[in-house]
């Protein structure tokens, strides 16, 4: 009885866990097909967490692949899709964010840390070096009476 | 009862915790080894409480005790047995005391350590005991994994299905011990800024100190990264292993800070120098953990694997993270300046080299940082929403590690102090046309022609043959007779073998990760029975479909028939669609057929009627080279773990003297 539940309970959940959307037909160009699929991982499903459309079950995902595909179909370009999205949704839907002023330190931050970094050792190095080479009369002096003493006990 | 007796524990591990950090404290103050001794106690007694505790709630998960108010909201009776175990560290309250556990058990291991001074070691066994104190009266205090129910229900919520499988059982209790084991670091670090003197050996000892306590982590939390990435992979269905998530993203923090930290403690070890900068990434790496903690804690970051998510014990935890690293940084501005000083070097010498690793490996984690949090600082500064995804990621901290992969084999090949670069490219030139080689292969070979993927070939084989290049020049592989060469590489220190290891290893995951993400084909399709569909050179079919009763589920499950182009090489695959009734979840179970290196990775979708016939979307993933993603990092570890049993050897026996 409990396993006869179990199976209606479940075989319903199988089928009835969505409404079923229409099967989503891959556009007949295998080029248009593939920009797609490009613009698929770039975009962002908007009720999801950090989700892809491309990898997203949720419903709203399909909707916004159907879309993507119909743009396409319509001979837009994969910039003015990217740009009709942002006008809907904002810059939330794009897994790239723009580059302007507010998101300048996270583009060049890493770069610039590298490149400041990197000068700051080179010069710290450089000056170690110098002070490494001169030693002071003191220090030449103290190094010669031990050198001299190495001689003399070997 | 035993309920109780947990609770009991856990408010026992907290007081000795507490008297851990009074008792080596005062030693310390005192000079004392009797405090030190009773400290020593302390610290072990608080791991076996915990342990003890840990024991008593898996228990009461085994024994589906409903009345335990975290059993109640993640087991079930149905549950099979592995999963009721696992469902102990499968929620917050759970995983919180998983952690204190493994801080408490390294923190008994730093307490039995031997060879320490006695101010370093009171000093260390002090703030671990301060760390541990912390984490447990959080979990006593907010997150008590005992509390009970007023009501005990029937029957439990059980645990969300995608976290019933046997690698997501395993890749907390090791991700843990990665994260968690940081916190030694932390405290030798803390230690060492307390005690230390400049341009005394002390650095030098200090860097032997800590180095097998960053291995033993880095190697832990390299397992248990891949083992999370192989779970997403196979579970979530997607065909994907790794998305920049930021729960992803949290665990990959200390992962680079401890790589970094693994390579400037053997400066600081070998040399003397680069001392502070040693103990600045020993306090990050954990530092990063405690953020990695609070990200995935606090639902400040929205993420496929963020859980418990409860903006107040965010801000328990957000405190936590600011009163240690707060007061450890502090503590670092006002003493690192004092400990200039340390061997010098050229600007070409391994010293340079591992210089170079460390500032693209801080820019690597400088990047993910700034990935992860920016969306956040941006929305509170300017209310301005972006999202920070893969393509962010793909073109700022790839070229920074494709630089750093870049010089790699070279670092290995220069001498310490003055290398000589000539030296190291004579040596290095075989491994550069080999690698050359293969990325010329990869452009003729794989078809669509790929100049990225391509360099991506030759960057993967360059870390391939400079490793075994390294390896050769050490053992003077064909410049000295045969036996002498044998003789050689039998006298080769286990943690230059581990070394080179790991640096193959890193060579094995770029290759898998580049022509993976390349070459992989993925096509979906709505098939009735007896059609077919094909990714790449295999075709897949659609034998039959049943429904079948799983322990806790009942799925639709799918055989199909995986062939090689022209129909040989048949192999059955099945691959279903669980639903669990408790929670009403369903998830996907991926067909992987293994074909040598290559995935054939099959998803059942939804049950669909077309013209009558039943029908199913199947969508299926050909991953050229994706074995390579995930054993590369299996070599990493090895290489982490050999490395490491050279060092035990070593304090065991004293110095060896190996053949020069």
């Amino acid at each position: 009885m409990r396993r006869a539940l179990l199976i209606a309970v479940a075989a319903l959940g199988l089928m009835a866990a969505e409404p079923a959307p229409p099967p989503e037909a891959p556009l007949a160009e295998p080029a248009q097909e593939a920009r797609a699929q490009a613009l698929f991982d770039a975009i962002r499903c908007v009720v999801c967490q950090h989700e892809a459309i491309g990898d997203s079950p949720a419903g709203v995902a399909a909707d916004m692949r159907r879309l993507v595909r119909e743009e396409i179909a319509a001979g837009r370009t994969d910039t003015q899709i990217r740009d009709g999205l942002v006008d809907r949704y904002g810059d939330y839907v794009l897994f790239k964010p723009p580059v302007r002023m507010g998101t300048w330190l996270l583009w060049f931050g890493p770069f610039l840390l590298v490149l400041v970094a990197g000068a700051a050792l080179l010069l710290r190095g450089r000056k170690a070096t110098a002070e490494a080479a001169a030693l002071s009369a003191d220090e030449e002096k103290a190094l010669a009476e031990r050198l001299a003493a190495d001689d003399v006990t070997p | 009862m035993t309920v109780e007796v947990g609770a009991y524990l856990l408010a026992l591990a907290l007081a000795l915790a507490a008297a851990q950090t009074a008792l080596s404290a005062a030693a310390r103050g005192r000079l004392s080894p009797v405090l030190a001794g009773a400290a020593n106690g302390a610290a072990i007694g608080c791991s076996l409480a915990i342990l003890a505790a840990f024991g008593v709630l898996i228990h009461a998960f085994v024994g589906s005790d409903f009345s335990v108010a975290n059993v109640a909201a993640n087991s079930h009776t149905d549950k099979p047995m592995l999963y009721k175990v696992a469902g102990a560290w499968g929620s917050h309250e759970g995983s919180l005391l998983l952690w204190c556990l493994v801080m408490a058990v390294f923190g008994a291991a730093l307490a039995r350590a031997r060879g320490l001074p006695f101010r370093l070691k009171t000093t260390a066994v002090a703030t671990q005991g301060a760390l541990t104190s912390l984490f447990l009266a959080f979990a006593v205090f907010t997150s008590n994994p005992f509390a009970r129910l007023d009501s005990p229900p029937v029957q439990g919520s059980g645990l969300n299905p995608l976290l019933q499988d046997p690698a997501l059982a395993l890749h907390p209790p090791l991700l843990y011990g990665g994260y968690v084991g940081f916190s030694v670091c932390f405290s030798l670090a803390v230690a060492a800024l307390v005690e230390g003197r400049a341009g005394t050996p002390f650095w030098p000892a200090w860097g032997r100190w800590v180095r097998p306590w960053a291995l033993a982590s880095w190697a832990l939390l390299t397992v248990g990264i891949a083992l999370g990435s192989f779970w997403a992979y196979y579970e979530l269905g997607w065909g994907g292993w790794w998305f920049w998530d930021p729960v992803e993203n949290a665990s990959f923090l200390p992962w680079l800070a401890g790589a970094a930290l693994l390579h400037s403690a053997v400066v600081t070890e070998r040399r003397g120098a680069l001392a502070g900068w040693t103990v600045f990434l020993a306090l990050l790496a954990f530092s990063f953990s405690m953020l990695g903690a609070f990200l995935v804690r606090s639902g400040v970051l929205t993420s496929v694997h963020a859980f418990a998510v409860d903006p107040e014990r965010g801000t328990m935890l957000l405190a936590i993270l600011g009163l240690t690293a707060g007061a450890a940084f502090a503590l670092y501005a006002w003493r690192a300046p004092q400990m200039k000083g340390g061997g010098l070097f050229a600007p070409i010498s391994r010293e340079a080299a591992l210089v170079v690793n460390n500032l693209f490996l801080t820019a690597a984690a400088a990047t993910v940082l700034l990935g992860t949090l920016y969306p956040l600082i941006l929305e509170a500064a300017s209310g301005a929403t972006i999202s920070v995804g893969p393509p962010y990621f793909n073109a700022v901290f790839t070229p920074l590690m494709a630089v750093a992969l870049l010089v790699l084999p070279a670092g290995p090949l220069l001498a310490w102090k003055r290398g000589d670069a000539v030296g190291a490219v004579q040596r290095l030139w075989v491994a550069a046309l080999l690698a050359l080689g293969a990325g010329g292969l990869a452009l003729a070979l794989f078809q669509p022609r790929k100049a990225l993927a391509a360099a991506g070939v030759a960057m993967g084989a360059w870390l391939i043959c400079g490793a075994a290049a390294e390896v050769a020049e050490r053992i003077r592989l064909f410049r000295a007779p045969m036996g002498e060469s044998v003789r050689r590489a039998r006298g080769l220190p286990l943690a230059a073998w581990g070394m080179a290891l790991a640096h193959a290893g890193l060579g094995v995951f770029v290759l898998g990760a580049v022509v993976e993400t390349g070459f992989k084909v993925e096509t979906a399709r709505a098939l009735a029975v007896g059609q077919s569909l094909q990714a790449g050179a295999y075709v897949a079919r659609l034998d039959d479909v049943r429904i079948v009763e799983g322990p806790n589920y009942l799925a639709e499950r799918a055989t199909l028939t995986v062939t090689a182009a022209g129909g040989h090489a048949a192999r059955t695959v099945t691959a279903e669609r669980r639903f669990f009734p408790v929670g009403g979840q369903t998830t996907t179970e991926v067909g992987l057929d293994f074909r040598g290196l290559d995935d054939v990775y099959l998803t059942l979708g939804e049950r669909r009627s077309e013209d009558g016939a039943p029908a199913w979307t199947v969508r299926m993933h050909f991953n050229p080279w994706a074995r390579l993603i995930f054993l590369g990092p299996a070599l990493m570890a090895l290489g982490g773990l050999l490395s490491l049993l050279d060092r035990r050897l070593r304090l065991g026996a004293g110095a060896r003297r190996r053949a020069p």
